[in-house]
């Protein structure tokens, strides 16, 4: 009963903050003078001036390059943390340096919001590679996004697209900086640590020693929720009780991740000037948002059928790999936030959750559409509204609008192209690995395929979290996933912006009665069958063959 | 273009000291000024001044005169953390149940399988769970009573008083924390 009142508790606090938060989002990037700009404009301008940024209106080519290559340039930095960590300060637990194709993995992975992590944090990084590597991307990569998502509405919206530097600068100084710097201390006073202390060693009851890694984690923990981000500080993430000391940090956590990007829909709705729009989306992905969670709850509290047979008391459901203070309804809500939002972040251990439980996380991903991660994930929602646009159109044999602009086939290809992206940056690559190299799958029959496809889903969708029995830091794993990280986050960036691009040089036709609205409960509806049918028709095979049989062979 | 990756650059390294350096730093000094329990790592004291363990932390217990924690396969050693990911399917996880459930018949004949809960039997998450459920502690109460003459009633209070409830009485779970359990129960033994 409890367990209900409290998703009930949270759900309805993100409803709550999502519009008001999206109308701070959009004043921050909102050309006109406000009173954010006394507050943060000092700031700003420091940072420009250091960073020799000339503020001037950029074209969708200048701004798609310039978010490539400076995300290329800090990428490069980074990597250059990770391979030579053991000779810079900071480092009291004396890590030694990153090898090359983890360091290439690591640094593409925190750079496309991914945070896949190949490595264990306790002893693959040293405290100032988790503060000036880590952390720095965890901030930059979804302020990239962000700004990103920004100048597309920009552009649907028929204004000029802006600067990706002074877009970037105002994410990280108007929105994630301050959110996370007072979350962090949230989450000091609920018990995360922050220290630049070494490992404690504890005497333990029994007479032995205890170590107890730490380390400067509640300043890691406010971005790596905030900013949709997800690595976690230790290997065990935040199921860690320091990265996760109870009930309430959970919370925290879960609201952090849903806050930007339930507020984007309501930013795109201010800025096209009709509310509706963003708020049909809205709806239709708080409606997935509700499908996942129930069948996730329903599957975790049935609990593993081959474990409740042996006697002992399963009332709890299923507790391997969770943790007692949090239980098992708020790691099935944590396990549906985060990959509704693309976070990655993880309380419980995906890999031993019921099969359709691992499932509902796997299908997120896959849909990529609820909600998804800051920016990115309502780049796809655009994405998914122009093809129910198109689709319509076709039935009726009109040509499609959206927004007063004509989609034509130099758009349908572009948004084709990026459609296509996602399936194939993880059927392909998991075949080949199952193919050639199926020795890393850890648990035996059915689960193994869901394994490696779990991993190249996340890699794709740019989620982060694993089924992380995977024994994935070997080169394949490496070089293969960095690939897939890179390419599902910049080509579908690229081509979005070329179709904003192409549409904002467009006349805006005028609406008739002919016109197929995007304000409406229909729309809602064909949004929703577009993103299920493209997602189902895609995946349903690989899903048959992995969680749904893994069920069906669970014998008492 | 060159005025891309110049730019870029150093934007890069303004927003690493700014993001990287100035931000960690602020929050690391002011949450070791205003909250430096919490900010080392909520670490627990013996009256010499030795750490004894982190009231957040769970610590292994093996010998049978103690309060036992949830399975651990990096044995609580708090500089990794972790489980070995068995899917629901693997057959290593139900014979390492079954094993369980076999060690408890021997070492509990009075409390029956059924009054076992899952958690006891299951490994956390993070491989360092500070907490059980209630009823896995409860139902450890008659092994300890008869191996250190604690009577059963003095065991059950001294649970219920390291029971930590839902957070707000809502959030959560209420759990046992064995380590401060164990640490009551150390000075009972010793009277």
């Amino acid at each position: 009963m409890m367990a209900w009142i409290s998703i009930g508790i949270m759900l309805l606090l993100v409803a709550l903050l999502a519009r008001p938060t999206g109308m701070y989002v959009y004043k921050a990037f909102n050309g006109e003078q406000t009173r954010l700009d006394k507050w943060f404009g000092p700031l700003e301008r420091v940072i420009y001036r250091l960073g020799g940024i000339s503020p001037k209106q950029q074209t969708w080519k200048t701004y798609a390059a310039s978010v490539v290559i400076s995300n290329g340039m800090m990428t490069l930095l980074v990597y250059l943390v990770f391979r030579l960590q053991a000779y810079l300060p900071l480092n009291p637990s004396g890590i030694a340096n990153m090898e090359p194709r983890l360091a290439f993995n690591t640094a593409i992975s925190f750079m496309a919001n991914t945070n896949l992590q190949h490595y264990s944090g306790e002893s693959g990084l040293s405290y100032l590679a988790q503060m000036i590597a880590i952390v720095f991307m965890m901030f930059v990569s979804p302020a990239t996004a962000l700004a990103v998502v920004i100048a597309m509405m920009r552009g649907l919206a028929g204004k000029p697209l802006g600067n990706f530097f002074v877009d970037l600068t105002r994410s990280i100084t108007r929105i994630l900086l301050p959110i996370a710097f007072v979350s962090a201390l949230v989450f000091v006073a609920l018990g995360v640590p922050q220290t630049l202390e070494p490992t404690a060693v504890a005497q333990t009851l029994q007479g032995g020693e205890q170590s107890i890694a730490r380390g400067p984690m509640a300043s890691f923990l406010a971005i790596k929720e905030l900013g949709n981000n997800g690595g976690g500080f230790m290997g065990a993430n935040s199921a860690h009780p320091f990265e996760n000391p109870g009930a309430l940090s959970n919370m925290l956590q879960m609201l952090l991740m849903l806050l930007i990007t339930t507020s984007l829909p309501f930013v795109y709705g201010k800025m096209v000037g009709n509310a509706k729009q963003g708020r049909v989306l809205f709806v239709s992905m708080a409606v997935l948002f509700i499908v996942m969670l129930s069948t996730s709850l329903t599957a975790e509290y049935s609990g593993n059928p081959a474990l409740n047979a042996l006697g002992a008391d399963s009332g709890q459901g299923s507790m391997e790999g969770k943790e007692t203070r949090l239980g098992v309804a708020q790691t099935a809500l944590y396990s549906v936030v985060t990959t509704a939002s693309e976070t990655g972040a993880v309380n419980g251990m995906h890999d031993s959750l019921t099969p359709i439980g691992g499932m509902v996380p796997l299908v997120n991903m896959m849909l990529n559409t609820v909600f998804g991660g800051v920016g990115a994930g309502f780049m796809n929602v655009l994405l998914y509204a122009m093809v129910a646009v198109f689709l319509s159109g076709l039935m009726v044999g009109r040509t499609p609008e959206f927004l007063g602009k004509k989609l034509e086939g130099k758009e349908m290809m572009l948004i084709a192209v990026t459609l296509l992206v996602h399936p194939v940056l993880i059927l392909v690559p998991s075949a080949i690995a199952l193919f050639v190299y199926p020795e890393t799958v850890s648990n035996p029959g059915f689960h193994g395929l869901t394994q490696v496809l779990y991993e190249f889903t996340s890699a794709a969708a740019n989620n982060g979290s694993g089924f992380e029995g995977l024994g994935d830091n070997t080169p394949f794993w490496n070089i293969s996933t960095g690939l897939v990280m890179y390419l599902g986050r910049y080509i579908s960036v690229i081509t979005l912006l070329a179709v904003v691009g192409s549409l904002a040089a467009k006349r805006k036709v005028p609406e008739t009665t002919g016109t197929f609205r995007t304000d409406t409960g229909l729309f809602a509806v064909v949004f929703l069958g577009t993103a299920l049918i493209v997602g189902a028709l895609t995946f349903f095979p690989s899903l048959v063959l992995g969680p749904i049989a893994e069920q069906l062979t669970l014998k008492p | 273009m060159k005025s891309i990756v110049m730019g870029s650059l150093r934007l890069g390294l303004v927003l690493m000291a700014l993001c990287g350096v100035l931000y960690n730093a602020a929050v690391t000094g002011i949450a070791g000024a205003i909250l430096p329990k919490q900010a080392e790592g909520s670490l627990i004291y013996d009256t010499k001044g030795r750490i004894v363990g982190s009231e957040l932390i769970g610590q292994n217990f093996t010998d049978p005169q103690w309060f036992h924690g949830r399975i651990s396969s990096i044995e609580y050693n708090g500089a990794g953390s972790g489980t070995p990911n068995y899917s629901p399917s693997n057959p290593d996880l139900l014979a390492r149940v079954q094993q369980s459930i076999q060690d408890w018949r021997t070492n509990n004949p009075e409390v029956p399988v059924d009054r076992l809960p899952l958690d006891l039997i299951t490994n956390s998450g993070s491989g360092l769970d500070p907490q059980i459920s209630p009823a896995g502690a409860k139902a450890q109460i008659p092994r300890i009573r008869s191996l250190t003459g604690i009577p059963a009633e003095q065991l059950e209070k001294l649970v219920e008083e390291f029971t930590l409830p839902r957070q707000l009485g809502i959030f959560g779970e209420p759990g046992v924390h064995v380590l401060k359990l164990n640490l009551a129960l150390q000075k009972l033994v010793q009277q």
